[in-house]
């Protein structure tokens, strides 16, 4: 009231009169609030009927990983001076956020061995069609080639991106005069590893770009896009440090070569000094974004996914160089060791025999659902069933094995499965 | 307070990497199977730290950032209210977080009730008849929803290749019609503030897809006229757009939907309390009256008999706008804020963020110009054109409460008002923290009247002051040029940064 | 300098027999702030009058540059990559943008130094 008398009016609706009276509702057809007792009961109740498979027996991927995550990466996101603060439009209130997106910047390119990485995008998906965009804009040209499988849903949305800038998506592996960018996925969605300095350089000789939507684990141990020449990296960072969740929030990195990034989208973040010579870090670049060059933006994108690229900068800080690879080698041992398992149980074979994999690889299974059924009855999370997006891959799982699946959950499969 | 190393510049090789598990199974490692020409030459250069180590480096860095948990957050536009940490307690639930996005559908069938009922309630607050929860953030809200407008047009042979947005709009709004292939095409407002009709009927035209309008505005003023706007648009083919940023005013007075907007997008990080997280995950889920049901992203999720699944079978949809099903840890924390609140609570919410506004703008009307008459919605704009002769700017104002320790509003924005310094309460804050906001102003003001010098060189008690972006800028711009080797844009080992030619 | 023409987009023109100089005008680049990048053509490219050319950016800005007049690029100032402050401190003179071979006559609509002040004094309000 003291308020209402302050402002100089008798009532809130006197501060409403601007609403036609016709609109004004008396109230929303939603139920009263309830006590956090009574809300924590209701959501706990529905988190309840789900069904949680355990990380162990979790041999599904398809793009979404079980890895173990430190301790350490919830302790610093769950710090509120983080996950409350806003994008950090004033610097010199915002160094914690700002140097933590400059740190994540580093860590990505270093990683996939390009010279500049943004500060996030959202997903795995968005990453593909962004890059995209980017080879559409520097080349001038209108179609994207996708070669093999990149993971379905990322095309889908390659595809929706694509429409509204007047881009085609076309599949295969002969770039022409008029591809803008080769799309690759290293490894692929099956889990096989591609030629990728080939298709780089198919790319290039076509005087198209080469974007390669990579596994950020895989790249502890395989080539780095930037070591083959690839123009563009992107990938989905779920792996480092995030749980599934149902499928987000996640973070999409993108990163790129020198004279790719002003045509990079979203967020990037510089060194600066103040006038005391003292090191900080701001927003750089910003005449790219939507909110100075409006219709002339790289993207659109505003609020991007810090918060999750915080958590892959501290799995990645707290792993180093040496933890990275222990955990992408003992997922590949453990992968081969269980596809040498799988392919010799009766009926069982690789799908591709000769392709070789790292973690994730394709099996041609004698009635696939039943065997996924059989394994769920078990509380095992089998493989996944990819005829869903592919035909011509009628009875094929593909199996995931990364450092949670120990060897005694690798032997409760194979137990399962006889 | 002082500022922190990098990770990079802290890390020291003598640092054993962390204890994690072996193989133990038998099997090939990756240089006995792969060719070379895959593998990695040397290990990518990652800081190497303990766990100690990190923890205080993190520690360190939280403690230079400035966060609604910690005081008022005024920022224009941005809905900077308290995050409720119940929803972060629900997201993090394991029957939730654990969840694999392929499991079969009769696995999850919690999570697919939630989004259902988060759907349910959406619809019910802006006033539509189904909701995709696909979009991961407000501009991509608004993509989706444009490309629905561009689909439904394309539906009926009609081709409409112009999107009209207010001069006073966000800039997503532009940046998000021109990427879904639409010319842009300015509206401009009246001396009120409001968008002008006179100027809105010429630029109608049958090329317009769809007008975007965020009510109330970016000025923090109620559209009077918009359902005039609504009949004008419609009766040119047109389709009306709603811009979500602005929810917060009015949830449980008003409705979008009752307005004649067609296609409405939600911030679930503004409106419904999921944190910003420093800059996202957000959420922004696009609300659609009936002629553009079938345009929705795929999948949906359908009830029937209480029993949940994920409808793919939209031949006329969009498409697919994000991987898997949106952000899901998002909804949850909407979700849980929703049944928390409830009708009531929404309601309340709204009146209270209108009332804190209006409040904080009576209490700064003297002291800051006031470009429009109020009342004002859930947010106001001023200007510091007042001082602009003591050599004072909206920048200054901003720089010189932070060392109050307040955040800054939004300045410079909207575009429309030169040296705008733009306000948004929230219901979160207490008549105090209005007064203590309030009183800070005044001394501002006052002591750009007394010394408007000092004033450009606040803030003095953060770590860092005013940096120095224009050399930043152009220091990138020689790298990017090849003039230089240190690109600004990220860590480099020092000798990286050497010439590589010191001729 | 009575022979410099302007446009409504703060671009100015002086014209030496077929050579025209372009650059954009002390108001501009005060309006601006402090310029940090150009987005500039090669020579030999064909202009359109009105036609966008590049861009100009500050921190907090960015603008397209459309050229006055109508022609063919004969040099670009190189100086503006590793200075773009020379648009700053000289916009008139060290800071000037283009040199174009004129294709043409000169546009009837470019101002002449009493009507670009109108221009400015209209944006300034």
């Amino acid at each position: 009231m003291a308020m209402l008398e302050a402002i100089g009016v008798e009532s809130m609706n006197d501060l409403l009169v601007d609403i036609p009276q016709s609109l004004r509702l008396e109230s929303l057809q939603l139920p009263n609030g309830l006590s956090e007792l009574e809300t924590m009961a209701q959501v706990s109740a529905l988190a309840g009927r789900n069904r949680v498979y355990a990380d162990r027996l979790t041999f599904r991927g398809g793009g979404m990983y079980r890895r173990f995550i430190p301790a350490a990466v919830a302790a610093v996101t769950s710090k509120p001076e983080f996950y409350t603060a806003y994008t950090p439009y004033q610097a010199e209130a915002s160094q914690g956020t700002l140097q933590a997106i400059f740190e994540y910047q580093t860590l990505i390119a270093e990683l996939t061995g390009m010279d500049v990485s943004n500060a996030s995008l959202y997903d795995g998906a968005t990453a593909v069609a962004e890059a995209a965009m980017m080879a559409h804009v520097q080349t001038g040209r209108s179609e994207v080639l996708v070669s093999g499988y990149l993971h379905p849903e990322y095309v889908q949305v390659l595809r929706a991106f694509g429409e509204g800038r007047g881009i085609k998506v076309r599949r295969g592996d002969q770039p022409g005069k008029k591809t803008a960018a080769v799309i690759f996925q290293q490894p692929d969605f099956l889990g096989l590893l591609v030629d990728a300095p080939a298709l780089t350089r198919a790319a290039h000789d076509a005087g198209a770009l080469a974007i390669a939507c990579a596994d950020p684990i895989s790249l502890a141990i395989l080539a780095a896009p930037g070591d083959y020449g690839a123009d563009i990296a992107v990938g989905e960072g779920q792996q480092l440090g995030l749980s599934p969740s149902f499928g987000g929030p996640h973070v999409g990195f993108i990163a790129c070569k020198r004279d790719l990034v002003r045509k990079l989208p979203g967020r990037l973040v510089g060194t600066a000094h103040d006038a005391h010579g003292r090191r900080g870090f701001v927003l750089a670049l910003a005449a790219r974004e939507q909110h100075i060059r409006r219709e002339k933006a790289t993207s659109n994108i505003c609020t991007n996914h810090s918060l999750c690229a915080l958590a892959a900068a501290v799995y990645l800080t707290y792993m180093g160089p040496y933890g990275l690879r222990q955990v992408a080698e003992v997922s590949f041992t453990r992968a081969h060791n269980l596809a040498a398992r799988l392919a010799s149980l009766p009926g069982w074979e690789l799908a591709f025999p000769d392709r070789q994999f790292v973690n994730e690889f394709p099996v041609r299974v004698p009635k696939a659902p039943a065997v996924v059924r059989k394994l769920a009855r078990k509380g095992i999370l089998g493989g996944l069933d990819v005829s869903r997006w592919f035909r011509e891959l009628k009875g094929v799982l593909t199996f995931t094995c990364t450092e949670v699946n120990d060897a005694r959950a690798l032997d409760e499969l194979l137990a399962a499965l006889g | 307070m002082t500022t922190e190393p990098l990770s990079f510049e802290l890390s020291r090789p003598a640092v054993d990497p962390p204890r994690l598990p072996d193989a133990d199974v038998p099997g090939p490692a990756p240089a006995g199977v792969l060719p070379s020409e895959l593998l990695r030459s040397r290990p990518p250069g990652l800081p190497r730290l303990s766990e100690p180590e990190i923890m205080r480096h993190y520690s360190r860095l939280a403690s230079l950032n400035y966060s609604i948990s910690e005081n008022f957050y005024p920022l224009g536009s941005c809905t900077m209210k308290y995050n409720p940490v119940l929803n972060e307690q629900a997201a993090a639930l394991p029957g939730f977080a654990g969840l694999h996005p392929y499991q079969d559908e009769e696995s999850v069938q919690g999570a697919l009730e939630l989004m259902w009922r988060l759907e349910q309630a959406l619809c019910a607050v802006v006033g539509v008849d189904r909701v995709t929860l696909q979009p991961a953030a407000g501009a991509h809200g608004e993509w989706t929803a444009l490309r629905m407008i561009a689909a439904l047009h394309h539906s009926r042979e009609e081709k409409r290749t112009e999107v009209l947005v207010p001069d006073s709009a966000h800039g997503t709004n532009p940046a998000s019609a021109a990427l879904s292939g639409f010319h842009v095409v300015e509206v401009k407002s009246g001396a009120d503030g409001r968008i002008s009709l006179a100027d809105l009927e010429s630029k109608l035209s049958p090329q317009t897809a769809a007008l975007m309008l965020t009510n109330p505005n970016t000025l923090g003023l109620f559209e009077r006229e918009i359902l005039d706007i609504a009949e004008m648009v419609h009766a040119t083919g047109a389709l009306l757009y709603y811009d979500g940023a602005n929810l917060n005013a009015f949830m449980g007075i008003c409705r979008p939907g009752d307005m004649g907007f067609d296609a409405v997008h939600m911030n679930l990080h503004k409106t419904f309390t999921t944190p910003h997280g420093g800059g996202g995950p957000g959420a922004g889920p696009v609300g659609v009256k009936s002629d553009l049901v079938p345009f929705l992203p795929a999948p949906t999720v359908e009830r029937t008999n209480g029993h949940l699944t994920l409808d793919y079978k939209h031949p006329q949809s969009i498409g697919r706008v994000r991987s898997f099903y949106g952000n899901f840890g998002m909804l949850v924390r909407a979700y849980a804020y929703i049944l928390a609140m409830g009708g009531d609570g929404l309601s309340q919410a709204s009146q209270d963020a209108v009332l804190s506004a209006n409040y904080l703008r009576k209490l700064v009307e003297t002291d800051l110009e006031m470009p429009h008459d109020g009342p004002c919605m859930h947010e106001f704009v001023a200007s510091a054109h007042n001082l602009h002769e003591d050599g004072v700017r909206a920048l200054d104002v901003a720089k010189a409460l932070l060392d109050r320790h307040f955040y800054a509003p939004t300045v410079y924005f909207p575009l429309v008002v030169p040296e705008a310094i733009m306000v948004e309460p929230t219901e979160t804050e207490s008549k105090a923290t209005l007064d203590s906001f309030a009183t800070a102003i005044k001394e501002i003001v006052a002591q750009a009247r007394a010394d408007p010098q000092s004033l450009h060189d606040e803030p003095r008690n953060l770590p860092v002051g005013r940096l120095d972006e224009v050399t930043a800028a152009r220091k990138i711009n020689a790298y990017l040029q090849g003039q230089s080797e240190d690109p600004i844009l990220r860590w480099k080992a020092p000798s990286e940064t050497l010439p590589k030619d010191p001729c | 300098m009575a022979d410099r023409r302007y446009t409504k987009t703060h671009e100015w023109v002086t014209v030496d027999g077929r050579e025209a100089t372009i650059g954009i005008t002390d108001f501009a680049q005060s309006q601006l702030g402090d310029v940090v990048f150009l987005e500039l053509p090669s020579a030999g490219r064909k202009l359109a009058a009105r036609e966008t050319f590049g861009v100009i950016e500050s921190v907090k800005a960015a603008s397209d540059l459309y050229s006055p007049v109508a022609g063919r690029i004969s040099a670009v100032n190189d100086k503006l990559s590793s200075k773009p402050e020379l648009i700053n401190s000289d916009p008139f003179g060290e800071g000037w943008i283009l040199k174009l071979e004129l294709a043409g006559e000169l546009p009837p609509d470019l101002l002449d130094e009493e009507g670009y002040k109108k221009v400015t004094e209209a944006s300034a309000q």
